[in-house]
């Protein structure tokens, strides 16, 4: 098996669909003749032609839009916001417009928004953003957060052939730095199946994205404490079960993510546990989250803001010591 | 100072003909107007009796611009008409008693008392059901227009939006998209002059809506809305022109919202001469005007319409009330699509 960056991960697995499935178009900023802004379609339209690998005008809303009425009309597009803080300038279109289409007029709407998210390089406030929560608040979306370089490829196929419209949330901070085994084939990951990044006794942390990766640092650094590591994939569906079952067996959680903390999904997470698993429970569930201001630029204040290995370690800490 | 082309009215039957009418399709499009008021005002009925919950809206006026622009369309064209553009469902094929059915939230609606009036569609007539937030369904239709230019298809998708929403982001987004692509799009602004409660010289500060196209690259016509076979040509020949690879045009169809924005509103604000002015060209008793006058239309014929007319309502009122309110317990069903869900006329 060739070894992949994230980045070319997900580079592979749309290559691949755009090969198998005719219907598939790319569209957005600067994705054709420049190769995006991160370079995930590097290449594309030497390949596949300048009217499936689209550059868009500067028009998020026109972007997804348009997706949606190709979409209705038989296609497969795969559109991309040059930064998921973007998706703000597209937010109608997902959730007034292709997030209710089938639910009220019986129109499925198969598309996929690829979301180059998350901070870690000073991209400051518009360029940083982990917006997931938002999204997997509204009936009808489906949200997609990879973090291994496998997940990547499989995901998106997974999403480009989902009949709805998906949300797939690239971590920015993971593309070049996280290289794995990629099989060379097509598969696909199903979406609502989380996936054990590690297994543990004593305590549980629930995770997606970048975060993935801090979480396992923090454990690493506490010799002593056997930490179960559930990576969801996907925000939404997420996978009650897996978790259900992960705090059932540890009975210690730790919720964490990137996102700002109120109303973040992992409020969503620790509720279901309160509901559900109460009983079973050793400790309070912890939750670790950005603080509830913008992301900041200057990487001091950047460290401070997304959850760092050791504010993990410390509150792996605690739970075990509770 | 206006930019747009101000479009000739239609004269002779013979020019009809020349722009692909005949006689008989006359007929039906006089029919389709008849028909598109008589479900709204059947509709505004069924409202005073308590039997439509939330709202009511109707196009009263806006039948001609609707009727004209969907008669001018192919079979396999497709179009995203909006709450003053019941003559679209009309001539495209819609069964009036499901769309009572709708008014009434009731489960044989479009929408399965989903949502409500006309935020629906039938696939099966190339429809796409619109939402509240105009426009946009504007930029959904360009994406129509993309998947017909990506596969080379000769097909060309039709773009409502009212002249209130012209000033969102939206409509300069798709106009921009649809132009710089030269996709096989029309747009059709229903400026009926009033945005709720807030005219024109508030809403754009250019003389037409139209006169925007030529920034946008291609063509802004303005049409008198109330007639018909003027609305018929230009929409016909923007529509072939888009289907020739020939890009989009702005068609702005003139005419006067004649009632309120929907039945709770009086529309006190609208000068009283201002209705008076746009009632003497009542695009239906218009064109039936014309029709007596140039293509002979007889008594028979136009009583033939009425009583034909009459007795589709009377029964679609009846079928529609037998209609089942839907099942609460399926609240939850279809937030998600499945791949079967991908079994449309669309999206085949």
């Amino acid at each position: 098996m060739p070894e992949l960056t994230y980045l070319q991960a997900i580079s592979d697995g749309l290559r691949t669909e755009m090969r198998r499935d005719k219907r598939v178009f790319v569209i957005g900023e600067d994705v054709g003749v420049y190769g995006g802004a991160f370079k995930v379609t590097l290449g594309f339209q030497e390949e596949f032609g300048h009217w499936r690998v689209i550059d868009a005008p500067l028009a998020e809303t026109a972007i997804v839009g348009a997706c949606t009425g190709a979409a209705i009309m038989g296609m497969r597009p795969v559109a991309e916001m040059q930064f998921a803080d973007f998706i703000s300038c597209a937010w109608d279109h997902l959730v007034t417009v292709a997030a209710k289409q089938r639910w009220r007029a019986g129109t499925a709407v198969p598309i996929t928004v690829r979301l180059p998210s998350g901070g870690g390089f000073s991209g400051g406030p518009f360029h940083s953003q982990n917006p997931e929560s938002s999204f997997a608040h509204i009936p009808g979306l489906k949200c997609i957060c990879p973090a291994t370089p496998e997940d990547a490829k499989g995901l998106l196929i997974s999403a480009i052939q989902d009949p709805n419209p998906c949300l797939y949330f690239e971590h920015k901070h993971l593309y070049r730095r996280i290289k794995a085994e990629v099989p060379e084939e097509r598969y696909t990951v199903p979406l609502g199946k989380a996936r054990t990044h590690q297994e543990g006794d004593d305590v549980t942390v629930v995770t997606w994205g970048a975060m993935v990766y801090t979480a396992t640092e923090a454990a690493q650094q506490i010799d002593d404490l056997s930490v179960e590591i559930i990576d969801l994939r996907t925000v939404m569906p997420w996978d009650k079960a897996a978790v259900l079952e992960s705090v059932r067996k540890t009975s210690k959680v730790l919720v964490l993510h990137e996102d700002t903390r109120t109303g973040g999904f992992g409020a969503e997470i620790a509720a279901t546990i309160a509901e559900e698993a109460f009983e079973e429970l050793d400790a309070p569930v912890k939750r670790i989250a950005a603080p509830d201001t913008p992301v900041p630029f200057s990487p001091q204040l950047e460290k401070a803001f997304i959850p760092q290995v050791d504010d993990v370690a410390a509150g792996l800490r605690e739970l075990a010591e509770y | 100072v206006a930019i747009a082309q101000r479009a000739e009215p239609v004269g002779s039957l013979r020019e009809v003909r020349d722009a692909g009418l005949d006689r008989e399709d006359l007929l039906q499009v006089y029919r389709n107007m008849v028909l598109t008021r008589g479900i709204e005002e059947r509709g505004h009925i069924l409202y005073r009796q308590g039997k439509i919950p939330g709202s009511f809206y109707t196009g009263r006026g806006n039948e001609a611009a609707a009727v004209g622009v969907a008669t001018a369309m192919g079979s396999d064209d497709v179009g995203t008409p909006l709450h003053r553009d019941m003559g679209v469902h009309v001539t495209r094929g819609v069964e009036p008693w499901r769309i009572f059915a709708q008014y009434m939230g009731r489960v044989d609606g479009p929408t399965h008392g989903r949502d409500g009036n006309v935020h629906m569609a039938d696939a099966n007539l190339g429809l796409i059901a619109m939402v509240s937030h105009l426009p946009a369904m504007l930029p959904v239709a360009v994406g129509c227009a993309l998947a017909f230019r990506i596969r080379e298809e000769k097909r060309v998708s039709v773009a409502w939006f009212g002249e209130g929403a012209s000033a969102r982001g939206d409509t300069h987004e798709g106009m921009t998209l649809g132009g710089v692509r030269k996709l096989p799009v029309v747009f059709v602004c229903d400026n009926n002059q009033w945005a709720y409660s807030t005219p024109t010289h508030l809403e754009f500060a250019t003389e037409h809506v139209a006169d925007r196209a030529q920034s946008y690259g291609f063509e802004g016509i303005v049409v008198d809305g109330t007639d018909v076979l003027a609305v018929y040509r230009e929409a016909k020949r923007a529509i072939e022109k888009a289907r020739a690879g020939g890009g989009p045009t702005l068609i702005e169809c003139l005419t006067l919202r004649m009632e309120g924005h929907a039945v709770h509103d009086d529309a006190f604000y609208v000068p009283k001469q201002m209705f008076e002015e746009w009632a003497k060209s009542d695009p239906i008793e218009r064109f039936r005007s014309w029709l007596r006058e140039n293509a002979e239309m007889t008594d028979d014929e136009e009583d033939a319409v009425s009583a034909d007319v009459k007795k589709l309502l009377n029964d679609a009122l009846r079928r529609a009330e037998e209609s089942p309110l839907p099942d609460p317990s399926q609240l939850g069903e279809g937030v998600y699509a499945t791949p079967e869900d991908l079994d449309t006329p669309h999206h085949k």
